[in-house]
């Protein structure tokens, strides 16, 4: 495949996986907490860097892995506490956050980890950094991931869509059905952070937000269906991760950059244009309420 | 045997204690209105019976045996307000979570499901919403898909949190009657229930609760003006003198 | 060591990252009140556009300049929040990951472009994002100052009518107190305070210099005004410390030092808070399950049970 195409598929790749996940961030009220994960997942690298001195894809997931379930913990127990929720967000991940950076800063020195690269993404290397995986050949490494995490994210919101969906819309009734809360949310949790990780080669940690947050918000406003909603976001996810890609293109500036933005357009022309639940929609057909 | 039994629970949220010494035995067959004033942990006892929030002390045992063995048998109707009624999703699907547990993981509901929730739609009147986003019904047909889900569930023993809040008057009776006819089919009703002026015609057990339970028993017996006093703390003029 | 004390630039740096620690663990403290610890996240972020719009603009690094053109980014990404939020079914957290990450993308774009076009100079834009006291120049420090002393008094000064306001706004309605004044100074204070703050520790960690404070001071005090006066103190207090510690290493950046700093605080608080640390809510548990087991059994216990 030539340059420009692997650079097209691990950004679709990401507008997929990031897509499918954003849904279930917004209708479960963990936008803050994915923000979160986003910057936490950098000390799991960086940690994981430390121990194996090589920049290899498993230990930097299972890295990832464990600091997003940290930040999940941690931000629990401190609400726990009798912190408010969000200062509790808040809290954790600026402090873990802070923390890898200083790691890199003052450990590492290291030309391929750099903040810079974990948090702004730099896809226009993936192509170049390839490995051989049997049946399929020579792929980006990046990108291999990217198609394993997003097998995975489908595996468990297919497997276990029934339960995502109770769980989400009514806490409540799922522990009183003998449903295990908690756990989904910390396997929730685990699948947000393996996407977040995964897309950080292309789009690093703040973008991920971008990619994670703005289709799904701009999809809830287009549908009042749970699997409409998943599909559409899932699109736009793909839409602006290419559209950015050729606005990056254009005007030579960050890809990452560009993707987040093109993520916004997408949001502001659902939030004008919506025939339901956009910004004219009240003023074009009022709410019926019929009793 | 009773259906519910609750041996000296207490609970606290923090430091504050909202819970202490409840003990109480419920019999099959009865209707019964949790009554107490703003702060007397009425949601909090349901939601510490179905381990939704932990006890700090004491036993609860269902049908003989523990909640984890009997949850099938165990229906529980959360108040309106805790859900985000923006979900996507329609009146129908809602109905239908109240399956999934019967469903079991990795499988997907049923024709024979789908027609079940059918069925106790049209039991609450709403068969022309199912097909309906939920944030565009009204609070009335809200809660009266919430009863659907719990009708649903078939199970022999309901817990309901304020299912008569803010609804019309169609849908209090709509609700009233289901509550009834669940009665006469030899299922326990819980219900915590705020309106004092329709105990007496709605309840044939009521239980008075501020903190602990103040009195439990038959409507006719318990609902009188001295212990309706002591639970609200003797500032409640008595609605049949006024 | 030492040296550190004796350049007087050094000096210059850790002073005002002494004051605008105080200033926004001020205006921390208001924030918490109000609910909206991680909004200081989202307008941190949504600042990055408007630096390097100013930046480009002016064509090198005045400090005024570019507070003012974070100002009207952050102010713009506020206003976006709070109109997506009350105008569509999408809820507040939902808008401000959206505010945060599109106009931090924006401003990568924009960065990008400016370094590539505007001749270098890249440096002072970098330090955006990370924050580096040790670049900052004896007029940004001044610019600092005053900006932060201004914000400080404000707080002072009203004292009285903030507390009303985050405590009752409605009340405080009733009283004569316009919610709309109070709300535009409370936003424009929190904006002003992220944007000298970004300097020094960067739009990354800002949010966990006006959070931090405030939740760890929350553990000593009930008080109001004790809570407001803890948070300056921890706040200045971790600024200090961490720009000491960042100057010992070469390139070690400022703003994670301070957070560090601000973190070791709060655990300390969250241990030994003498009003709702670990040790001192252990030990009332303890107390309250011994007096409820005393309880349990002088008292034989029956099915219905009266209170006295």
């Amino acid at each position: 495949m030539s340059y420009e195409g692997w650079i097209l598929l691990t950004a679709s790749l990401v507008g997929l996986s990031c897509g499918i996940i954003g849904v279930f961030l917004i209708l479960r009220k963990m936008v803050m907490m994915a923000d979160a994960i986003s910057h936490t997942v950098l000390l799991g690298i960086v940690t994981a860097y430390l121990i194996t001195q090589e920049l290899n894809g498993m230990p930097m997931l299972i890295g990832a892995i464990i600091a997003g379930l940290l930040t999940a913990v941690l931000v629990q127990w401190l609400h726990s506490l009798g912190v408010q929720q969000d200062a509790s967000i808040g809290v954790v991940f600026t402090t873990l956050f802070a923390i890898g950076v200083i790691l890199i800063a003052t450990k590492t020195g290291n030309v391929h980890l750099d903040v810079q690269h974990a948090l702004m993404g730099e896809i226009t290397f993936v192509p170049w950094h390839t490995m051989d995986v049997p049946l399929i050949g020579e792929i980006p490494q990046a990108t291999f991931i990217l198609l394993i995490v997003l097998a995975i994210v489908l595996v468990m919101i297919l497997a276990f869509y029934k339960e995502w969906k109770i769980t989400t819309f009514d806490a409540a009734l799922a522990a009183s059905l003998g449903l295990p809360v908690m756990l989904m949310h910390y396997v929730f949790m685990t699948l947000v952070s393996i996407t977040t990780v995964a897309s950080f080669d292309a789009v690093g940690a703040i973008m991920v937000v971008a990619m994670l947050i703005t289709p799904a918000a701009a999809a809830y406003l287009w549908t009042d269906r749970l699997s409409v909603m998943i599909c559409l976001s899932a699109l736009f996810g793909v839409i602006s991760a290419i559209s950015g890609y050729y606005i990056a293109v254009w005007i030579d500036t960050s890809i990452s950059g560009s993707m987040a933005f093109a993520t916004g357009i997408i949001f502001v022309i659902s939030f004008i244009g919506s025939p339901n639940h956009g910004y004219f929609a009240r003023y074009i057909r009022p709410v019926t309420i019929q009793d | 045997m009773s259906v519910l039994q609750v041996e000296n629970l207490s609970a606290s949220y923090r430091k504050n204690k909202v819970l202490y010494d409840v003990n109480f035995d419920v019999q099959p067959g009865s209707l019964t209105g949790i009554v107490g004033p703003n702060g007397a942990g009425k949601s909090t006892l349901l939601k510490v019976m179905l381990n939704l929030h932990p006890a700090l002390s004491g036993n609860v045992s269902f049908f003989g045996s523990t909640l984890a063995k009997t949850k099938s048998k165990v229906g529980y109707v959360p108040q309106r307000g805790s859900v985000d009624w923006d979900f996507p999703t329609n009146a129908l699907d809602v109905v239908l979570m109240g399956l999934y547990g019967k469903v079991g993981w990795f499988k997907w509901p049923s024709k024979d499901d789908k027609e079940l929730a059918m069925e106790s739609l049209a039991q609450m009147g709403m068969t022309d919403y199912a097909d309906r986003q939920i944030s565009q019904l009204s609070g009335g047909q809200q809660q009266r898909v919430f009863l659907a889900r719990a009708l649903v569930q078939n199970a022999d023993l309901y817990f309901m949190d304020e299912p008569l809040v803010g609804v019309d008057a169609a849908t209090e009776t709509a609700i009233m009657t289901t509550l009834k006819r669940l009665k006469s089919a030899g299922k326990t009703v819980m219900v915590v229930h705020h309106d004092l002026l329709t105990v007496e015609d709605y309840f044939d057990h009521v239980m008075l609760l501020n903190k602990t339970i103040i009195k439990y028993g038959k409507t006719e017996e318990v609902f009188t003006k001295k212990n309706v006093q002591r639970t609200y703390g003797g500032t409640l003029r008595w609605m049949k003198e006024a | 060591m030492l040296d550190v004390f004796l350049s007087p630039n050094a000096q210059w740096v850790l002073l005002s990252t002494l004051i605008l620690g105080t200033a926004s663990g001020m205006i921390g403290c208001l924030a918490y009140w109000k609910r909206q610890s991680l909004m200081s996240d989202a307008l941190s972020h949504a600042a990055l556009p408007g630096v390097v719009i100013a930046f480009s603009i002016i064509g090198y690094k005045n400090l005024p300049f570019m507070i003012l053109g974070a100002a009207v980014s952050s102010f713009l990404g506020a206003c976006f929040i709070h109109w997506i939020r009350s105008s569509s079914r999408v809820k507040e957290d939902a808008a401000m990951g959206i505010i945060l990450s599109v106009f931090f993308g924006l401003g990568v774009m924009l960065m990008t472009v400016v370094s590539r076009t505007g001749g270098g100079n890249q440096a002072g834009l970098d330090s955006f994002i990370f924050g580096q006291a040790a670049s900052m120049v004896r007029t940004d420090v001044y610019t600092m100052l005053v900006v932060a002393l201004v914000i400080i008094t404000v707080i002072i000064v009203a004292f009285k009518e903030w507390k009303l306001f985050l405590f009752d706004a409605d009340f405080a309605k009733g009283l004569g107190l316009s919610n709309r004044l109070m709300n535009g100074v409370y936003l424009s204070m929190l904006v002003l305070v992220i944007v000298i703050g970004i300097q020094a520790v960067g739009v990354i960690l800002m949010a966990a210099l006006l959070i931090i404070p405030a939740v760890s001071a929350h553990y000593w005090t009930h008080s109001f005004k004790q809570m407001l006066f803890l948070s300056a103190i921890f706040g200045g207090g971790s600024g200090m410390l961490g720009t000491l510690i960042s100057t010992m290493g070469k390139g070690w950046p400022t703003g994670p030092f301070i957070v560090i700093s601000s973190a070791s605080i709060f655990i300390v608080s969250l241990v030994f808070g003498a009003k709702r640390g670990l040790l001192i809510n252990a030990f009332q548990l303890r107390m309250h399950r011994k007096h409820h087991a005393v309880r349990n059994h002088s008292i034989p216990r029956h099915p219905v049970k009266e209170v006295k």
